[in-house]
């Protein structure tokens, strides 16, 4: 059903066109300035920094533990993923290793927070191609989980669960099985997903053959996640470099090779399967680990609530984590993880004092925007709709 | 901070037989190899470590800056490498003086260096020879400084 469109030859008469900031289907403030010949695109240029809002320079002015509620932020339809990038890097720099049970609920809730987003990305793709039910479906289920990160966590969005040196909280009773009803509705849902989408024709025009990039361009570009993916490219952070003891998980690293925005639906799809299936077995895991939620490292780790109103070195800990932090050995760490859009990398410079001296995020759809050109270049306007759409930006992290 | 560790890692090793000028320092820290490359020599370097069979870091993931203001070499830029091939990660550092923070440009070798370039020299006002568009990416075209500079004030200029 690849169909190419022939650029009219002869004396091309262009114009150019500012797409967004404020248009719908930018999925925030993304500017394009597309030049166009009659319908279709000959240059297409993403002017962004609309949102910056200077998170990279807010984390040197707070202490290590602060940050965490920054990170939130960056991403906000994966504020956990961003949460545990920044944990794990920390805790790279401090050289402290998180308890197993702790592990396996950051596993269980990133990979939760991954449905969430491709549920998002679904929705809102879906819109902006023209089919309206599919948006309220996936809000209707994201939802669900969504109500489980309040269950935890206190907060829908901007949970800050993730702690350096483990989580913030117990998990409250009943959690688990919150988190089983909710997967053992999901693949039904997933399935009309589906139904609806993968062998619709209207779908199958919109998005086969639209916004083609080849492995080769993907690498050179610094695609990643989906995007590298959806181009054949078999690499997923959570295989290549496993964190947060992933590699006692069980799940396939989905790819498929046409590279268009079709096979990048073809691979969210699929992962938001693979979610289920490690979500499934990180209940089994949580459920049978026991032990505390929290490393222990006095001056680093606050000690527990009972801890802290019982023993005088509790309460001077406490007392003095929260009013100066702590300082980690000088160094610089680079710490990868796979957010639902991609290598999400945080690296963080320290001095030897309360505050990082640098904190840089490598934000995944900062680096897939820039491949724009490639995929919208060529074709028609309402293809560059299908093009950001596959590309999965959030705003919030390509501005930072 | 040379350590025997670092001088173990294959990759280090290769880098020295090929130009032993190229590696003026190795640093090892909580499992990640750093290497110091000198200024001049970092576009070749670039180059073979993206295109050399045995090492093949042909995605680069990330170009970073920290200001050490007011130490000199204030600046260090770092280039993050990966080799999907090989499963391995690789920083490289180049330290430049305040006075002349100019770099060459390496979207020639990784063309995702362009925003990458683009963001460390708004930000920081490092300079990248070469590079075919090197204008402000976050901040407004008309805005004056570089933010994530050391003396540049969290609440902003005054």
């Amino acid at each position: 059903m690849t169909t190419t469109i022939e650029t009219p030859t002869g004396a091309a008469q262009t114009m150019v066109l500012n797409m967004g900031p404020q248009h719908p289907s930018t999925h925030g403030v993304l500017r394009v300035i597309l030049e166009l010949n009659g319908e279709i695109v000959v240059k297409a240029e993403p002017v962004i920094g609309y949102l910056h809002t200077g998170i990279e320079k807010s984390c040197e002015a707070k202490t290590y533990s602060q940050v965490i509620t920054l990170t939130d932020r960056i991403d906000y339809l994966a504020p956990l993923s961003n949460n545990l990038g920044y944990c794990l890097a920390v805790e790279k720099l401090l050289g402290i290793e998180v308890p197993k049970r702790a592990q396996y609920t950051r596993v269980l809730l990133t990979e939760l927070t991954r449905i969430t987003s491709h549920l998002v990305w679904l929705g809102t793709h879906a819109i902006d191609l023209g089919a309206m039910s599919v948006f309220l479906y996936t809000f209707r289920e994201r939802e669900e989980i969504m109500k489980i990160f309040e269950y935890v966590s206190g907060q829908r969005m901007m949970t800050s669960y993730f702690r350096i040196g483990g989580l913030a909280l117990e998990p409250p009773p009943g959690f688990l099985d919150k988190v089983r009803r909710v997967m053992d509705a999901l693949p039904g849902h997933v399935d009309e997903y589906e139904d609806l989408l993968t062998n619709n024709r209207i779908w199958l025009g919109r998005t086969q053959g639209v916004g083609i990039i080849s492995a080769d361009d993907a690498i050179a570009m610094g695609c990643s996640g989906p995007m590298l993916r959806g181009s054949g490219v078999a690499y997923d952070v959570r295989k290549a470099f496993p964190y947060s003891s992933y590699d006692d998980f069980n799940f396939d690293v989905q790819t498929q090779t046409a590279g268009d925005c079709f096979a990048r639906y073809q691979v969210r799809v699929a992962e938001i399967r693979e979610s289920i299936k490690i979500v499934r077995q990180a209940i089994e895991r949580v459920a049978k680990a026991d032990g505390p939620i929290r490393t222990e490292a006095p001056g680093i780790i606050p000690p527990s609530r009972e801890e802290m109103k019982t023993s005088i070195e509790g309460l001077i800990y406490h007392f003095k984590i929260y009013t100066e932090g702590f300082a980690p050995p000088p160094g610089e760490v680079y710490q990868v993880i796979e957010s639902p859009r991609g290598e999400l990398g945080f690296f963080v410079a320290s001095d030897g004092s309360a505050k990082p001296y640098r904190v840089k995020v490598r934000a995944p759809s900062f680096v897939n925007l820039q491949s724009l050109p490639t995929l919208a270049v060529g074709r028609l306007i309402a293809d560059v709709v299908a093009c950001i759409g596959t590309t999965d930006i959030v705003l919030g992290e390509v501005d930072r | 901070m040379e350590s025997q560790e670092a001088d173990k890692n294959p990759v280090v090793q290769r880098l020295r037989a090929w130009d032993g000028q190229a590696v003026s320092e190795v640093i090892e820290f909580r499992g990640e190899t750093t290497v110091v490359i000198p200024r001049e020599h970092l576009q070749r370097a670039a180059g073979y470590l993206a295109t050399e069979p045995f090492l093949y870091f042909s995605f680069l993931s990330d170009i970073t800056t920290v200001d050490k203001f007011p130490l000199e070499p204030r600046f260090e830029v770092n280039y993050h490498l990966l080799s999907i091939a090989r499963s391995d990660r690789l920083r490289l550092k180049v330290r430049l003086a305040g006075n002349d923070p100019v770099l060459p440009s390496v979207t020639s070798v990784w063309p995702t260096a362009n925003w990458h370039e683009r963001e460390n020299y708004d930000l920081f006002g490092i300079r990248f020879e070469g590079h075919p568009d090197l204008k402000r990416i976050l901040m407004p075209d008309d805005w004056e400084g570089h933010p994530l500079r050391k003396d540049y004030p969290v609440e902003g200029p005054r």
